[in-house]
């Protein structure tokens, strides 16, 4: 009988055809190429279609295959020539042409025109597609009208293909930071027919973006892509910019644990991570340090503050609670020194802005003590039981656990922690049924604007029930101004207000923590954590 | 036999049917939808559109019947997260590797297991049976998630036998086959070594002994054959919980298979890739069953007349 079970077991096995030797060089061998890149990439895409996904492992895959108008430098991410050689702006900044290369080609072959990237925009605007990035379009011309049904006719948007190599971006008000937005995936052309030919033009569903269905411009074409297990891009033979593109293959693993990720770091499988586990990154400072990278980061740790319902709808009381966290403190001793404490909101220098007005949230217990008993609450007497709510992970916990410390210490109030699954935590927070809630914002693009539009009356991120006309004013009047000096300083004016009316509270500005294998050349440190392929190259002697 | 098969299926119509409806409503009540996320789609106008698109706009009870009405030509839909993908095509490529995964593990699991189990109950309470049942112990004790990660310090960083994680080759079956069916296989040999200390005493054993079998003879012809009895009734759920995927040995070994797909759309709130684990989960499950009982019988006579 025995005998049997292990027939049935083995028949079983040669139907599903296990144990068999893969029939491909696995990818997992570092011998077999040396211009091959394994990179860690965090979770499985959502999908590879620009106009539809909207996440970073996303992107990391997408910079492989699309080329925008512009691309990064390697170094600081300022826009360089991409499909676009040259471009120039109208005086008042309206008017944007871009002149694109003639050598730029699809990987069909077929040429890459001004005509694509309208049709790419006329999709990417489409009500029916439901892009959820759309909104990066709304800077151009009547994009927002046509992207909310107000207006139907696509000609009235400020997109227009003047010659097959010439387009023309007319914008509704001057935008100085234009260029940056290029960067997003939501700017990325993709070639029409080839959609149309697998599905409808505005159905998230077309299954265009498969391995041997996908059409991109970039300087990778996709090879292969396996479900949880990895995405495999090889160099591409139409690319215009070719000879630059050092890299023979690139396979991205969506590897979700930080752990399994640090373990396939040890063992050679990937040279570089898409995190490490914070208790790992004292063992590398010690032992590995030339593998740890710790790069600043776009975006900022925070605590929202309902300022909708009391206590929170005093202003003392939120600056009390503020100036009562001693953030050096935090950032020492539960995340390892590893994230950048802060004063204030924007992190340093998104788009060469850095904050250094008037009022910087300092740790001042005293003042703080001073600042809720004005508020009427002396000692902490007759606060209210305060709830901090935040999504359930370990890190966000000992961060909560910290500041409740010190809340109750220095301010001598209640606190009640309340953690809940991700989902569950985002819909009780953007429905307002909390009181202190924890956040976390990544920059959509390398300007300030996108930490404080948000702050806006009304603004879809808002959700602490903030509203200041003035401050709504400033930001205004920031996007119609073309000067850098000026707009900066508008800025700087408006994230003081928000600093001094404190409906959210910064705690630190991120870090990129991963593991670089230092054979990989051309990995440099920058603040979205982008890494243009093209410059990245393996240096075997390492 | 094929009439207890027959309605055996039957039956498993309205259990899924239960299931199906259960699953859809206690998804729809949990809060948070596919498409909340940290960034919230600033436009109404944009998620309206996009509600429209799956469906979400509608009237809960709408929404059911749509839902059902689909099920039963066996079309899932697409997945809310994976929006290129259909639901029938991620199961159709995950649930092999998981299937695979399992039998590997089944295999481990009765290898070792049954071993183990003879050996000790040849001679109760003596070095042999007290050393493999320890042994047994542990395995039962030690779970996946802190046996998957000591078996990949060993073998993996240490002595650089087999890769950390993947799924590529054959050498990548080892470890995780190791992992899950080291649990397994402690289970199977305690219940082989009860198994065969009971029937060691009965009465057929001591006719094989007097007729003059040798004592290998005995025990692999004669006492194997009932001692097996509980082993196989215990396979039965084990196979399914084995085959149908293990999300945390598939994500320590960051293996492809169905079981994460499984978690992850819960986390994800990813309706229709729910409801299509669930359901394919629950009609394995009961397959499975029956199929065991298929083999009991076949196994043991003594079931044979009812």
């Amino acid at each position: 009988m025995l005998g049997r079970l292990f027939i049935i077991s083995f028949v079983a096995c040669i139907i599903l055809g296990c144990g068999k030797p893969s029939s491909e060089n696995s990818p997992d061998n570092p011998e077999s190429t040396t211009q091959i890149l394994n990179l860690g990439n965090g979770a499985e895409p959502e999908g590879l279609d620009p106009h539809v996904v909207t996440g970073v492992p996303e992107h990391n895959i997408l910079a492989a295959l699309i080329e925008g108008l512009v691309a990064e430098d390697p170094k600081d991410l300022h826009p360089v020539p991409g499909v676009a050689e040259r471009w120039e702006k109208s005086e008042d900044g309206l008017i944007w042409t871009f002149y694109l290369r003639k050598n730029a080609k699809w990987s069909t072959g077929d040429p890459v025109t001004a005509k694509d990237f309208v049709l790419s925009y006329k999709r990417m605007l489409s009500p029916k597609l439901a892009s959820q990035y759309a909104y990066m379009l709304h800077v151009v011309k009547n994009a927002k009208a046509f992207n909310e049904k107000e207006i139907e006719d696509f000609s009235q948007v400020g997109f227009e293909a003047v010659d097959d190599h010439t387009l023309k971006i007319t914008l509704a008000g001057p935008t100085p930071y234009f260029l940056s937005l290029l960067n997003h995936y939501s700017w990325f052309p993709v070639h029409v027919p080839t959609v149309k030919k697998y599905g409808e033009i505005d159905s998230p569903n077309n299954p265009w973006t498969r391995p041997g269905n996908f059409v991109g411009n970039g300087p990778f074409v996709l090879d292969k892509w396996e479900v949880n297990d990895v995405i495999v891009v090889k160099k591409s033979s139409t690319y215009w910019d070719k000879d630059k593109v050092k890299l023979e293959q690139i396979n991205f693993k969506p590897i979700s644990s930080a752990e399994v990720e640090e373990r396939a770091f040890r063992s050679g499988q990937i040279d570089i991570s898409n995190t490490i586990p914070l208790n790992k990154i004292d063992v590398y400072r010690k032992k590995n340090p030339e593998n740890l990278r710790l790069d600043p980061y776009l975006g900022v740790y925070f605590y929202r503050l309902n300022v909708t319902a009391p206590p929170l709808d005093k202003k003392k009381v939120r600056q009390a609670l503020a100036l009562s966290i001693d953030r050096e403190s935090l950032v020492r001793n539960v995340m390892r020194r590893v994230d950048k404490p802060t004063a204030f909101f924007t992190p340093p220098d998104t788009g060469g802005y850095t904050y250094s007005g008037g009022p910087k949230i300092e740790f001042d217990p005293d003042r703080a003590a001073q600042l809720l008993a004005e508020a009427g609450y002396p000692q902490g007497k007759g606060f209210p039981k305060l709830k901090l709510l935040y999504n359930t992970s370990e890190a966000h916990q000992r961060i909560a656990e910290a500041i409740q410390q010190m809340w109750q210490n220095n301010l001598k109030i209640q606190i009640e922690l309340i953690n809940e699954e991700w989902k569950v935590y985002l819909n009780t927070s953007q429905k307002m049924e909390y009181q202190v809630s924890r956040a976390g914002w990544i920059g959509d693009y390398n300007d300030p604007n996108t930490f404080l539009d948000m702050w806006l009356t009304g603004g879809g991120n808002n959700y602490t029930g903030f509203s200041n006309a003035k401050f709504d004013q400033i930001i205004e009047a920031a996007g119609q101004e073309a000067n850098w000096q000026k707009r900066f300083k508008l800025f700087e004016e408006a994230e003081a207000i928000l600093l001094d009316e404190m409906p959210v509270i910064p705690i630190y500005h991120y870090t990129s923590k991963y593991l670089a294998n230092p054979k990989v050349k051309g990995w440099y440190p920058t603040i979205l954590n982008h890494h243009p392929y093209k410059h990245v190259s393996i240096s075997p002697e390492d | 036999m094929w009439k207890l098969i027959f309605f055996r299926l039957l039956k498993a119509i309205p259990v899924l049917f239960v299931i199906a409806t259960i699953t859809f409503f206690m998804l729809r009540l949990t809060p948070g939808g596919p498409f909340d996320r940290e960034k919230p789609i600033k436009d109404p106008e944009i998620k309206k559109q996009l509600e429209a698109h799956y469906g979400l706009d509608k009237s809960l009870s709408s929404q059911y019947f749509d839902f059902l009405g689909k099920l039963v030509v066996g079309d899932l839909g697409p997945s809310f997260k994976h929006s290129n993908r259909q639901v029938n095509e991620v199961i159709i490529k995950a649930f092999p590797v998981s299937a695979e995964l399992g039998l590997w593990s089944i295999m481990v699991a009765l290898a070792l297991g049954l071993t183990a189990g003879m050996v000790a109950s040849v001679k109760p309470n003596s070095i042999l049976d007290y050393t493999p049942m320890t042994l047994a112990m542990i395995g039962i004790c030690v779970p996946t998630f802190v046996m998957g990660p000591i078996l990949i310090l060993i073998f993996s960083l240490k002595l650089e036998w087999f890769n950390a994680s993947g799924w590529d080759q054959w050498s990548d079956r080892v470890l995780p086959a190791l992992t899950l069916g080291g649990v397994y296989a402690a289970y199977i040999a305690r219940l082989t070594r009860g198994g065969m200390l009971e029937v060691m005493s009965q009465d057929y054993i001591r006719t094989a002994r007097a007729k003059g079998a040798s004592e290998v003879r005995v025990l692999l012809k004669h006492a194997l054959r009932g001692g097996l009895m509980p082993v196989i009734a215990f396979l039965g759920p084990a196979v399914a919980g084995l085959i149908s995927g293990s999300f945390v040995v598939e994500t320590i070994f960051q293996i492809p298979g169905l079981g994460r797909h499984f978690v992850e759309a819960a986390f994800n709130r990813d309706y229709t890739m729910v409801m299509g684990t669930v359901l394919f989960f629950a009609a394995l499950i009961i397959l499975l069953n029956l199929l065991v009982d298929v083999l009991q019988i076949w196994l043991n006579p003594r079931l044979r007349t009812t």
